[in-house]
Protein backbone atom coordinates (compact mmCIF):
# COMPACT_ATOMS: atom_id res chain seq x y z
CA UNK A 1 0.00 0.00 0.00
CA UNK A 2 2.77 2.43 0.41
CA UNK A 3 3.66 2.87 -3.24
CA UNK A 4 0.22 4.06 -4.60
CA UNK A 5 0.60 7.41 -5.29
CA UNK A 6 -1.99 10.33 -5.27
CA UNK A 7 -2.71 9.45 -8.94
CA UNK A 8 -3.17 5.95 -8.79
CA UNK A 9 -5.87 6.81 -6.01
CA UNK A 10 -7.43 9.19 -8.32
CA UNK A 11 -7.71 7.09 -11.12
CA UNK A 12 -8.99 3.91 -9.34
CA UNK A 13 -11.45 6.52 -7.84
CA UNK A 14 -12.59 7.87 -11.43
CA UNK A 15 -12.94 3.86 -12.33
CA UNK A 16 -15.34 3.12 -9.92
CA UNK A 17 -17.00 6.86 -10.39
CA UNK A 18 -17.44 5.89 -14.38
CA UNK A 19 -18.84 2.25 -13.07
CA UNK A 20 -21.29 4.74 -10.80
CA UNK A 21 -22.41 6.99 -13.51
CA UNK A 22 -23.25 4.31 -16.07
CA UNK A 23 -25.92 3.21 -13.48
CA UNK A 24 -27.98 5.88 -15.08
CA UNK A 25 -28.39 3.69 -18.05
CA UNK A 26 -31.69 2.02 -15.33
CA UNK A 27 -33.72 4.90 -16.26
CA UNK A 28 -33.64 5.08 -20.18
CA UNK A 29 -34.21 1.49 -20.18
CA UNK A 30 -37.22 1.45 -17.64
CA UNK A 31 -38.73 4.18 -19.79
CA UNK A 32 -38.02 2.65 -23.12
CA UNK A 33 -39.70 -0.16 -22.26
CA UNK A 34 -42.51 1.55 -20.95
CA UNK A 35 -43.20 3.17 -24.22
CA UNK A 36 -42.29 0.13 -25.85
CA UNK A 37 -45.46 -1.53 -24.34
CA UNK A 38 -47.69 1.29 -24.62
CA UNK A 39 -47.26 0.99 -28.21
CA UNK A 40 -47.36 -2.69 -28.71
CA UNK A 41 -50.48 -2.08 -26.88
CA UNK A 42 -51.85 0.93 -29.48
CA UNK A 43 -50.85 -1.20 -32.91
CA UNK A 44 -53.07 -4.08 -31.08
CA UNK A 45 -55.67 -1.66 -30.48
CA UNK A 46 -55.62 -0.11 -33.95
CA UNK A 47 -52.88 -1.94 -36.08
CA UNK A 48 -53.63 0.52 -39.03
CA UNK A 49 -52.02 3.49 -37.49
CA UNK A 50 -48.53 0.75 -36.98
CA UNK A 51 -46.05 3.34 -39.09
CA UNK A 52 -47.69 6.91 -36.98
CA UNK A 53 -47.14 4.98 -34.01
CA UNK A 54 -43.86 3.42 -34.62
CA UNK A 55 -42.26 6.97 -35.52
CA UNK A 56 -43.38 8.25 -32.86
CA UNK A 57 -42.35 5.48 -30.29
CA UNK A 58 -38.78 5.79 -31.93
CA UNK A 59 -38.61 9.59 -31.35
CA UNK A 60 -39.67 9.56 -27.90
CA UNK A 61 -37.48 7.18 -27.42
CA UNK A 62 -34.24 8.60 -28.68
CA UNK A 63 -35.16 11.57 -25.74
CA UNK A 64 -35.69 9.43 -23.66
CA UNK A 65 -32.45 7.75 -23.84
CA UNK A 66 -30.53 11.35 -23.75
CA UNK A 67 -30.23 10.93 -19.59
CA UNK A 68 -28.50 7.52 -19.88
CA UNK A 69 -26.23 9.06 -22.65
CA UNK A 70 -24.85 11.97 -20.16
CA UNK A 71 -24.32 9.01 -17.90
CA UNK A 72 -22.46 7.47 -20.65
CA UNK A 73 -20.36 10.60 -21.38
CA UNK A 74 -19.64 11.48 -17.50
CA UNK A 75 -18.10 7.59 -18.18
CA UNK A 76 -15.95 8.16 -20.95
CA UNK A 77 -14.86 11.52 -19.53
CA UNK A 78 -13.73 9.97 -16.30
CA UNK A 79 -11.88 7.10 -17.98
CA UNK A 80 -10.55 8.34 -20.92
CA UNK A 81 -10.00 11.94 -20.69
CA UNK A 82 -9.08 12.02 -16.99
CA UNK A 83 -10.44 15.33 -15.74
CA UNK A 84 -9.23 15.12 -12.16
CA UNK A 85 -5.80 14.12 -12.52
CA UNK A 86 -3.45 17.19 -11.86
CA UNK B 1 1.34 10.01 -41.11
CA UNK B 2 1.79 9.00 -37.08
CA UNK B 3 -2.27 7.49 -36.94
CA UNK B 4 -4.42 6.02 -39.75
CA UNK B 5 -7.52 7.62 -40.85
CA UNK B 6 -9.16 4.04 -40.84
CA UNK B 7 -10.27 2.85 -37.28
CA UNK B 8 -9.49 -0.98 -36.72
CA UNK B 9 -6.41 -0.16 -38.17
CA UNK B 10 -3.78 -1.04 -35.18
CA UNK B 11 -4.42 -3.65 -32.13
CA UNK B 12 -4.90 -1.39 -29.41
CA UNK B 13 -8.18 0.00 -28.46
CA UNK B 14 -8.33 3.49 -30.06
CA UNK B 15 -10.97 5.34 -30.65
CA UNK B 16 -10.23 9.15 -30.08
CA UNK B 17 -9.71 11.61 -32.38
CA UNK B 18 -6.12 12.19 -33.46
CA UNK B 19 -4.33 15.35 -34.57
CA UNK B 20 -2.41 14.79 -38.46
CA UNK B 21 -0.76 18.57 -38.32
CA UNK B 22 -1.00 21.51 -36.60
CA UNK B 23 -0.75 25.39 -37.92
CA UNK B 24 -0.48 28.37 -36.00
CA UNK B 25 -3.00 31.20 -36.17
CA UNK B 26 -3.00 34.47 -34.40
CA UNK B 27 -0.66 32.87 -31.66
CA UNK B 28 -2.88 29.91 -31.65
CA UNK B 29 -2.11 26.66 -32.38
CA UNK B 30 -5.17 24.70 -34.33
CA UNK B 31 -5.09 21.13 -35.64
CA UNK B 32 -6.54 19.20 -38.44
CA UNK B 33 -7.63 16.29 -37.02
CA UNK B 34 -8.97 12.93 -38.73
CA UNK B 35 -12.35 14.33 -38.22
CA UNK B 36 -11.64 17.13 -40.38
CA UNK B 37 -10.55 14.46 -43.09
CA UNK B 38 -13.64 12.19 -42.33
CA UNK B 39 -15.95 14.99 -42.88
CA UNK B 40 -14.23 16.00 -46.10
CA UNK B 41 -14.74 12.50 -47.33
CA UNK B 42 -18.08 12.73 -46.34
CA UNK B 43 -18.70 16.15 -48.03
CA UNK B 44 -16.75 14.60 -51.50
CA UNK B 45 -19.54 11.57 -51.06
CA UNK B 46 -22.37 14.01 -50.98
CA UNK B 47 -20.80 16.46 -53.52
CA UNK B 48 -19.81 13.65 -55.88
CA UNK B 49 -23.82 12.01 -56.09
CA UNK B 50 -24.96 15.96 -56.12
CA UNK B 51 -23.17 16.77 -59.16
CA UNK B 52 -23.86 12.78 -61.06
CA UNK B 53 -27.85 13.58 -60.12
CA UNK B 54 -27.39 16.97 -61.18
CA UNK B 55 -26.10 15.90 -64.73
CA UNK B 56 -28.72 12.79 -64.98
CA UNK B 57 -31.79 15.11 -63.99
CA UNK B 58 -31.01 17.58 -66.65
CA UNK B 59 -32.21 15.30 -69.43
CA UNK B 60 -34.76 13.56 -67.05
CA UNK B 61 -37.27 11.47 -68.47
CA UNK B 62 -40.79 11.24 -67.81
CA UNK B 63 -40.20 7.49 -66.85
CA UNK B 64 -37.52 8.01 -64.85
CA UNK B 65 -34.46 5.68 -65.14
CA UNK B 66 -32.82 4.04 -61.49
CA UNK B 67 -30.84 7.17 -60.63
CA UNK B 68 -33.72 9.64 -61.23
CA UNK B 69 -35.99 7.54 -59.15
CA UNK B 70 -33.51 7.72 -56.48
CA UNK B 71 -33.01 11.23 -56.42
CA UNK B 72 -36.99 11.74 -56.78
CA UNK B 73 -37.38 9.27 -53.87
CA UNK B 74 -34.98 11.32 -51.75
CA UNK B 75 -36.20 14.17 -52.36
CA UNK B 76 -39.82 13.21 -52.21
CA UNK B 77 -39.12 11.67 -48.82
CA UNK B 78 -37.57 14.66 -47.12
CA UNK B 79 -40.40 16.77 -48.57
CA UNK B 80 -43.37 14.67 -46.95
CA UNK B 81 -41.66 14.69 -44.01
CA UNK B 82 -41.06 18.44 -43.44
CA UNK B 83 -44.79 18.97 -44.55
CA UNK B 84 -46.24 16.27 -42.22
CA UNK B 85 -43.80 18.00 -39.50
CA UNK B 86 -44.28 21.64 -40.28
CA UNK B 87 -46.84 22.07 -42.49
CA UNK B 88 -47.62 24.70 -45.28
CA UNK B 89 -44.79 27.20 -43.71
CA UNK B 90 -41.82 24.57 -43.19
CA UNK B 91 -41.85 24.48 -47.42
CA UNK B 92 -38.63 26.97 -46.69
CA UNK B 93 -37.08 24.86 -44.45
CA UNK B 94 -36.77 21.59 -46.37
CA UNK B 95 -33.44 22.63 -48.06
CA UNK B 96 -31.99 23.07 -44.72
CA UNK B 97 -33.64 20.16 -43.17
CA UNK B 98 -32.70 17.75 -46.24
CA UNK B 99 -29.10 18.88 -46.19
CA UNK B 100 -28.86 18.56 -42.64
CA UNK B 101 -30.53 14.59 -42.93
CA UNK B 102 -28.22 14.19 -45.70
CA UNK B 103 -24.77 14.91 -43.82
CA UNK B 104 -26.10 13.55 -40.44
CA UNK B 105 -26.97 10.55 -42.35
CA UNK B 106 -24.01 10.04 -44.54
CA UNK B 107 -21.72 10.75 -41.23
CA UNK B 108 -23.16 8.17 -39.35
CA UNK B 109 -23.14 5.61 -41.58
CA UNK B 110 -19.65 6.11 -42.71
CA UNK B 111 -18.77 4.35 -39.68
CA UNK B 112 -19.70 1.45 -42.02
CA UNK B 113 -16.65 2.10 -44.23
CA UNK B 114 -13.98 2.25 -41.70
CA UNK B 115 -13.85 5.87 -40.65
CA UNK B 116 -14.28 7.13 -37.19
CA UNK B 117 -17.81 9.20 -37.73
CA UNK B 118 -18.16 12.38 -37.82
CA UNK B 119 -20.43 12.95 -35.77
CA UNK B 120 -18.62 10.93 -33.03
CA UNK B 121 -16.54 14.25 -32.39
CA UNK B 122 -18.95 17.41 -30.68
CA UNK B 123 -16.93 19.83 -32.90
CA UNK B 124 -19.73 18.78 -35.42
CA UNK B 125 -22.79 18.62 -33.49
CA UNK B 126 -22.21 21.41 -31.33
CA UNK B 127 -22.35 23.95 -34.82
CA UNK B 128 -24.87 21.70 -36.34
CA UNK B 129 -27.58 22.40 -32.48
CA UNK B 130 -26.63 25.84 -32.95
CA UNK B 131 -27.66 26.14 -36.50
CA UNK B 132 -30.73 25.03 -35.27
CA UNK B 133 -30.59 27.28 -32.37
CA UNK B 134 -30.02 30.56 -34.46
CA UNK B 135 -32.53 29.24 -36.72
CA UNK B 136 -35.55 29.11 -33.86
CA UNK B 137 -35.26 32.04 -32.33
CA UNK B 138 -34.26 33.60 -36.13
CA UNK B 139 -37.68 32.36 -37.25
CA UNK B 140 -39.77 32.86 -33.41
CA UNK B 141 -38.63 37.07 -33.90
CA UNK B 142 -39.77 36.56 -37.78
CA UNK B 143 -43.05 35.14 -36.81
CA UNK B 144 -43.76 36.49 -33.60
CA UNK B 145 -44.45 40.30 -31.72
CA UNK B 146 -41.71 40.73 -29.39
CA UNK B 147 -44.84 41.33 -27.03
CA UNK B 148 -45.79 37.38 -27.65
CA UNK B 149 -42.21 36.62 -26.99
CA UNK B 150 -41.86 37.86 -23.87
CA UNK B 151 -45.21 36.39 -22.50
CA UNK B 152 -43.92 33.40 -23.91
CA UNK B 153 -40.98 33.31 -22.09
CA UNK B 154 -42.94 34.97 -18.79
CA UNK B 155 -44.89 31.49 -20.16
CA UNK B 156 -46.61 29.90 -16.69
CA UNK B 157 -47.29 33.35 -14.81
CA UNK B 158 -48.20 36.70 -16.08
CA UNK B 159 -46.08 38.51 -18.00
CA UNK B 160 -45.93 41.37 -15.58
CA UNK B 161 -44.45 39.09 -13.05
CA UNK B 162 -41.02 37.67 -14.71
CA UNK B 163 -39.80 35.43 -12.18
CA UNK B 164 -40.22 32.04 -14.51
CA UNK B 165 -37.91 33.92 -16.80
CA UNK B 166 -34.47 32.79 -15.61
CA UNK B 167 -35.79 28.94 -16.11
CA UNK B 168 -37.54 29.22 -19.23
CA UNK B 169 -33.97 31.07 -20.53
CA UNK B 170 -31.83 28.22 -19.48
CA UNK B 171 -34.50 25.43 -20.97
CA UNK B 172 -34.10 28.10 -24.57
CA UNK B 173 -30.07 27.38 -23.62
CA UNK B 174 -30.04 23.44 -22.86
CA UNK B 175 -31.74 23.04 -26.43
CA UNK B 176 -28.70 23.02 -28.89
CA UNK B 177 -26.50 21.42 -25.76
CA UNK B 178 -28.97 19.02 -25.31
CA UNK B 179 -29.79 18.32 -29.44
CA UNK B 180 -26.10 17.91 -29.93
CA UNK B 181 -24.20 16.03 -27.22
CA UNK B 182 -27.36 12.93 -27.67
CA UNK B 183 -26.39 12.98 -31.70
CA UNK B 184 -22.76 12.95 -30.31
CA UNK B 185 -23.07 10.52 -27.35
CA UNK B 186 -24.69 7.77 -29.09
CA UNK B 187 -22.44 7.89 -32.56
CA UNK B 188 -19.77 7.82 -29.87
CA UNK B 189 -21.31 5.08 -27.74
CA UNK B 190 -21.24 2.62 -31.18
CA UNK B 191 -17.60 4.24 -32.42
CA UNK B 192 -16.12 2.97 -28.27
CA UNK B 193 -18.24 -0.17 -28.74
CA UNK B 194 -17.15 -1.12 -32.58
CA UNK B 195 -13.25 0.06 -31.05
CA UNK B 196 -13.81 -2.36 -28.44
CA UNK B 197 -14.71 -5.04 -30.38
CA UNK B 198 -12.16 -4.62 -32.83
CA UNK B 199 -9.33 -4.22 -30.49
CA UNK B 200 -10.11 -6.62 -27.86
CA UNK B 201 -11.36 -9.40 -30.05
CA UNK B 202 -8.99 -8.94 -32.41
CA UNK B 203 -8.40 -12.38 -32.76
CA UNK B 204 -11.75 -13.73 -33.46
CA UNK B 205 -13.59 -10.27 -34.62
CA UNK B 206 -14.20 -11.98 -38.58
CA UNK B 207 -17.61 -11.32 -40.07
CA UNK B 208 -19.94 -11.28 -37.48
CA UNK B 209 -19.20 -7.53 -36.19
CA UNK B 210 -20.98 -6.73 -39.45
CA UNK B 211 -23.97 -7.70 -37.21
CA UNK B 212 -22.70 -5.13 -34.94
CA UNK B 213 -22.36 -2.49 -37.56
CA UNK B 214 -26.00 -2.60 -39.14
CA UNK B 215 -27.28 -1.72 -35.36
CA UNK B 216 -24.69 0.85 -33.90
CA UNK B 217 -24.48 2.77 -37.57
CA UNK B 218 -27.22 1.68 -39.94
CA UNK B 219 -30.11 1.43 -37.11
CA UNK B 220 -28.50 3.87 -34.26
CA UNK B 221 -27.35 6.17 -37.43
CA UNK B 222 -30.80 6.22 -38.81
CA UNK B 223 -32.65 6.91 -35.58
CA UNK B 224 -30.10 9.68 -34.33
CA UNK B 225 -30.64 11.61 -37.81
CA UNK B 226 -34.46 10.98 -38.08
CA UNK B 227 -34.51 12.41 -34.64
CA UNK B 228 -32.13 15.68 -34.80
CA UNK B 229 -34.30 16.56 -37.66
CA UNK B 230 -37.53 15.27 -36.22
CA UNK B 231 -36.47 17.71 -32.75
CA UNK B 232 -35.45 20.56 -35.02
CA UNK B 233 -38.40 20.91 -37.27
CA UNK B 234 -40.89 21.02 -33.85
CA UNK B 235 -38.66 23.40 -32.34
CA UNK B 236 -39.05 25.85 -35.47
CA UNK B 237 -42.69 25.23 -35.74
CA UNK B 238 -43.26 25.99 -32.40
CA UNK B 239 -41.56 29.33 -32.62
CA UNK B 240 -43.43 29.86 -35.86
CA UNK B 241 -46.79 29.84 -33.31
CA UNK B 242 -50.09 29.26 -34.04
CA UNK B 243 -51.19 29.40 -37.14
CA UNK B 244 -52.67 32.33 -38.39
Amino acid sequence: MENITGTDLILACSAIGAGLAVIAGIGPGIGQGIAAGHAAAAVGRNPGAKGDITSTMLLGQAVAETTGLYGLLVALLLLFVKPLVP
Amino acid sequence: MEHEILMASGTDVDFMIHGLFSYELFGQTFWITTSHVCILIVMLILIGFALVVNRRMKRATKVPGTLQNIAELIVEKLDGMVHATMGKRGRGFANYIGTVFMFILVSNISGILGLRPPTADFGTTLPLGLITFFLIHITQFRYQRPKEIWEGMCSPLPAWLPIWLPINVISEIAVPISLSLRLFANVLSGTVIMALVYALLAKIAYGWPAVLHVYFDLFSGAIQTYVFCMLTMTYISNAMGDEA
